[in-house]
């Protein structure tokens, strides 16, 4: 964050104007627009999935990857998206579907995600010094994105949405119902890996701007807030891409005229906001009888 | 002639790996019959399924269905797997899943309606099959939190929605409680007769559906037969294919028990908490 904090005049238009006087907000704004699409998307399936802890596991894996390019002095794209597309395989090997098709094998995934967890922590004190790093490594850093990340987050969201669109619909038979998909001849093995990869890319995209540690932000709470409110798939992923974008665009300005870190706001934003929607369809449901059957 | 036949296994073996499941059966079943079949657990009851469907070649014999060899039909085929009721948590509405029975295995994602006028009519679709196992009230919910009844009867409109022949249906009254069996046995029995399906319902207990069939297949002692249901829940007929001395009861309000077969009868076991 800068020494000097921008004052908030509480005039929209000047506020905006301030908010895109330096091109390392603009790009920063642009970034979190393209992960806030990507994340929103793929992250309704990982919820519908229940492959929350398959999501966690990737994100905890972008870590060492950072750290390890950046300790062989490579781009860190390169180590985000690189070691989570190698963690998502690893991943589909282990997740032996079961009958319902979907990765059960949780202590093993738990079992790679500490490895992987260690191995960063490797990585770091190799290289080192600068603690930093290490910080907008686990927590990120909106401040820093270049114009060619930005550019390489653009392409890489295009070819996972494309993928997501072509594959959308076999990808919910399979994960709403695996045995009749599988009966009606749907490859649910390809499909589970398939969307590991998918996940990998977006896991690895998020965690260029929001840390390792603070991908859920923007993969987990958006989606499950938008499966709380509704369970029709079309405008459940409509309203995940929705809240993803509005979570990343008003933590990005608060932050900007704020003292704390990004990452905080685009966490509490998303937090708030699911806590919201749960005590709201808790005071909207007079029925408690509805759970006997 | 053929063309009033849904299925006929002739001199026909089924084996998985070395074991022979049943051989030597033979059997026909005509079309817009409803069919149960039935026999003890392990006898082959869902190894005829697998084998209408192509999925497990004979090993011996020949299997003719809806006019083509087993498995050349599939795409005419409604199949209900044993199941699978659906997570509580489960964010998608019944419809969805009805739904994803007519398209599911398209490439792509659905245009919304509005745009499309084959979205609109896979909608119409969708809420006429729903409509027709009376599920019209509650399938705009998620799945997840309706009963084991309701869901059951969206799994069997998913069967339908593609406007099949025939109708496989894997134990669908397993996890459901004794007024559900018969309700939803009534409405197979109906959608049979008004749409013309032929149905094979794998059952443990035939009580819930004895008035609705017209014919059964029973399975045990690696041998099969078929018949009308009182021809062939009879001791005779049953004490032949066990191979020991077997009585069939009837109950004052005409329910069947099978007594003295080698394992204990199904029907009054106790359910392990499956209806949610």
């Amino acid at each position: 964050m800068s020494a000097e904090l921008a004052a908030l005049s509480w005039n929209p238009l000047v506020d905006l104007e301030q908010l895109t006087a330096f091109p390392f907000m603009i790009q920063a704004l642009e970034a979190g627009t393209i992960v806030a699409v990507m994340a929103g998307a793929i992250g309704w399936f990982m919820v519908l999935r229940r492959q929350t802890f398959a999501g966690h596991t990737l994100s905890v894996i972008a870590f060492p990857g950072a750290a390890g390019a950046t300790l062989a002095g490579l781009p860190l794209a390169f180590g985000y998206f690189g070691a989570c597309a190698l963690a998502a395989l690893a991943l589909s090997l282990l997740a032996r579907p079961g009958r319902d098709g979907l990765g059960g094998e949780s202590a093993a995934i738990g079992t790679v995600q500490a490895f992987g967890l260690g191995l960063g922590f490797l990585f770091v004190s190799l290289y080192s010094g600068q603690l930093t790093d290490l910080e907008s490594l686990l927590f990120g850093t909106f401040l820093g994105i270049t114009a060619t990340q930005v550019q390489t987050l653009l392409w890489v969201a295009l070819v996972a949405l494309a993928a997501l669109a072509l594959i959308g619909r076999r990808l919910l038979f399979a994960s709403v119902d695996a045995a009749v998909a599988r009966a009606r001849g749907l490859p649910i093995r390809a499909l589970a890996t398939a969307f590991l990869l998918l996940l990998g890319l977006a896991v690895a995209a998020t965690a260029e701007i929001t840390g390792a540690l603070l991908v859920f932000a923007l993969l987990v709470t958006p989606a499950a807030t938008a499966q709380r409110i509704t369970a029709r798939p079309g405008p459940g992923l409509a309203l995940s891409v929705a809240l993803a974008l509005a979570v990343t665009w008003l933590g990005l300005g608060i932050a900007y005229f704020s003292p704390y870190p990004v990452g905080f706001w685009v966490t509490s934003l998303s937090f708030g906001l699911y806590v919201a929607v749960r005590c709201g369809a808790h005071l909207a449901r007079p029925r408690p009888a509805e759970a006997l059957s | 002639m053929s063309e009033e036949v849904a299925v006929r296994l002739e001199e026909a073996s089924a084996h998985r790996g070395a074991h022979t499941v049943w051989s030597g059966v033979d059997l026909t079943i005509g079309r817009g019959e409803f069919v149960a079949v039935l026999g003890p657990n392990g006898s082959g009851k869902s190894t005829l399924l697998d084998v209408v469907l192509g999925l497990l070649p004979l090993g011996q014999g020949r299997a003719t269905v809806l006019g083509r060899r087993a498995g050349g039909a599939n795409a005419r085929i409604g199949y209900l797997p044993q199941r699978r009721s659906f997570d509580s948590g489960t964010r998608i509405r019944g419809l969805d899943v009805v739904r994803l029975g007519l398209d599911g295995t398209r490439w792509g994602i659905p245009l919304p309606a509005a745009l499309s006028a084959s979205g609109r009519a896979a909608r119409r679709r969708v809420d006429e099959v729903v409509e027709l196992v009376g599920a019209g009230p509650y399938a705009g919910r998620p799945i997840g939190a309706l009963s084991g009844g309701e869901q059951q009867r969206l799994l069997i409109a998913q069967a339908l929605v593609r406007r099949p022949e025939m109708l496989l249906l894997d134990e669908p009254l397993d996890s459901l409680d004794l007024s559900n069996q018969g309700a939803v046995a009534g409405l197979v029995q109906r959608i049979c007769d008004s749409e013309g399906v032929t149905v094979l319902l794998v059952a443990h207990d035939v009580n819930p559906i004895l008035g609705y069939l017209d014919r059964v297949v029973y399975f045990a002692g690696g041998r099969g037969v078929e018949g009308a249901p009182r021809e062939v829940i009879d001791d005779a007929t049953l004490s032949r294919l066990y191979g020991a001395p077997i009585e069939v009861l009837e109950t004052s309000d005409g329910r069947l028990v099978v007594v003295g077969t080698p394992e204990p009868p199904a029907h009054h076991h106790p359910r392990h908490g499956h209806e949610r």
